[in-house]
């Protein structure tokens, strides 16, 4: 619970040290940033405040929407955030204390040994931020790791992915190299002319922001090996369902956005981001470990381990300076994984693929022609025959989203656009869809 | 090995005269139970009072210096399969590394087992 200073309190603490008031502690600071006047509307009252919430909930109001590309909309079962959301896990910062917080603990953990049976892993952490910080910590740990300088970023990771990578790395002394992929997919030939001495890694993303299937990622995994740098590969929990998880190609380092398994889309976050490696890598993990013991009387506990990694016990030594996880968001995709356990994720996979396969096929009929043909899973791009942002325009007046158009990351690909289809679009949905596209093109 | 024959850094690492290193009995006791040796890489270039290996115990994580500077010539692969000989033979069985050593004289600088446990004394570390 948390208890405010009261005025004597505050008084006594200015005493103590010798200031005068509360100001007198600010007078370094320039005086434009001290206080800044903040054009605010009036406070309303709770019932007011509430009616104006629900006319702008009204505003958002979609009847369909087929963008992806690193968020993805998934059904989330009532039960999901009913047991997270109780009063026992939800607090404003996550109890570690293992006297106080086995039931946290045991969340954690459960959540580590999913990851890193999903990933095809030996040892995953707690939690990151979210997908995209998850891809950036692990090129830290890769530079540290083989003392080397250079990360490899094909041109099919997800763009926003590779500006964290960039502000991450930024006093990191690395250098941070894209290679390009004109079919859509990294090839082993283009990774073979990329990879030099200094190469610490190599990041793919597999299914990749074109919605392919890295389909020479054996290869790929095999040279970076061979050069002496590591694997890191980002997925898409969901379609793990269905295509090899990155333990199966070799990946060093697997990370992936935790937001499809029972992650509202929430404009952004909060996500999770889900990091898991080898077991020799795991000194240089970032972030916070659960470990299972024994207690002084020999019942199964959990405590926080390897904490030596840990900025609060190695300060500038530390792997990273993240010394907590997304408890709250990692605890609802331990339980939505739970809840589908191997079989249900199998399904809801295959129901991706599937439909996504169909409306691909349809717009294919219609003109809409594949930008790669390369095998894909539930997201894929194509050329359309009239413009992305004419497409966007007059499909908004019907409430519907198209999906992304790539120009603004592609200029190569301006005239394509990139469509996700997941198990909650019906067929009823998707031919709707196609029909306001004929009339768009007609 | 004899302490008396070992020389010692302010850092408590101690070296012998082929070059081999490890860390001071009083080092041990006070990290207490060594959980974890991070070797280097046997090649590796080292520069005196440079970061080398890490040793990790229940309480932290320490960076090992090398004493000296040289070439890493071997590593004691033992200790990372049981890291608690570190404790229990801090000059045996719990070695580190060996440095084939650039020139002597580094280490004739460094203090010898009377002076460092002075120092350990009037220091407190």
């Amino acid at each position: 619970m948390f208890v405010p200073h009261t005025e004597e309190q505050k008084k006594e603490m200015l005493r103590t040290i010798g200031v005068k008031n509360f100001d007198d502690l600010l007078e370094g600071l320039p005086k434009e940033l001290l206080r800044p006047a903040m054009d605010l509307p009036k406070s309303l009252s709770e019932m007011e405040l509430v009616r104006h919430m629900d006319e702008l909930a009204r505003r958002d109001h979609l009847a369909q929407s087929y963008l992806g590309a690193g968020a993805y909309e998934h059904f989330v079962p009532t039960s999901v955030w009913a047991l997270a959301l109780r009063g026992e896990f939800s607090t404003a910062y996550t109890p570690y204390q293992p006297e106080a917080s086995q039931g946290t603990l045991q969340s954690i953990f459960e959540f580590q040994t999913m990851v890193c049976e999903l990933l095809g892993m030996d040892a995953a952490n707690a939690s990151m931020y979210d997908g995209a910080s998850a891809a950036a910590e692990a090129c830290l740990m890769a530079l540290k790791h083989t003392g080397r300088t250079q990360i490899l970023v094909p041109e099919t990771v997800q763009p926003q992915y590779r500006r964290v990578i960039e502000t991450y790395l930024a006093h990191a002394g690395a250098k941070i190299v894209s290679i390009p992929c004109p079919q859509g997919i990294l090839e082993a030939s283009a990774l073979k002319k990329a990879l030099g001495a200094d190469t610490a890694a190599v990041l793919v993303q597999n299914p990749n922001f074109f919605g392919c299937l890295e389909t020479e990622v054996h290869d790929v995994s095999r040279l970076v090996h061979e050069a002496g740098g590591l694997l890191i590969a980002s997925s898409y929990p969901v379609a793990l369902g269905l295509v090899a998880a990155p333990g199966e190609y070799g990946a060093d380092i697997a990370v992936a956005e935790g937001q499809p398994l029972g992650l509202p889309l929430g404009y952004g976050g909060p996500y999770v981001g889900l990091f898991a490696c080898k077991k020799e890598l795991i000194r240089k993990m970032p972030g916070r470990v659960v470990g299972q013991t024994v207690d002084l009387e020999g019942r199964r506990a959990f405590v926080l381990t390897l904490q030596a990694r840990e900025q609060h016990i190695r300060r500038e030594k530390a792997t990273s300076n993240i010394c907590t996880n997304q408890a709250l968001c990692a605890l609802a995709s331990t339980i939505h994984m739970s809840l589908l356990g191997k079989e249900g994720l199998r399904r809801l996979a295959d129901l991706n693929f599937q439909k996504a396969h169909y409306l691909q096929g349809e717009l294919k009929k219609r003109g809409f022609t594949p930008l790669f043909d390369k095998p894909f899973f539930n997201e894929f791009a194509v050329k359309c025959p009239v413009s992305p942002a004419t497409i966007q325009e007059k499909l908004s007046r019907e409430r519907v989203l198209p999906g992304l158009p790539l120009g603004e990351y592609y200029p190569a690909h301006k005239d394509a656009l990139l469509l996700c289809v997941t198990e909650i679009k019906t067929r009823g949905d998707m031919d709707s869809f196609i029909g306001m596209l004929e009339n768009v093109c007609r | 090995m004899n302490p008396n024959d070992l020389r010692f850094t302010k850092s408590h690492e101690w070296i012998a005269a082929d070059g081999t290193v490890g860390i001071s009995d009083h080092a041990q006791h006070e990290i207490t139970d060594v959980v974890f040796v991070e070797l280097p890489k046997t090649g590796k270039e080292v520069k005196a009072e440079g970061a080398t290996c890490v040793v990790e115990s229940v309480k932290a994580a320490f960076d090992i210096y090398a004493p000296v500077s040289g070439t890493v010539e071997a590593v004691n692969n033992e200790v990372t399969g049981n890291p608690a000989i570190v404790n229990q033979s801090p000059y045996e069985k719990g070695w580190l590394f060996k440095i084939k050593m650039t020139s002597d004289a580094e280490r004739h600088k460094l203090m010898s087992h009377d002076q460092y446990k002075e120092f350990v004394k009037t220091a407190k570390h």
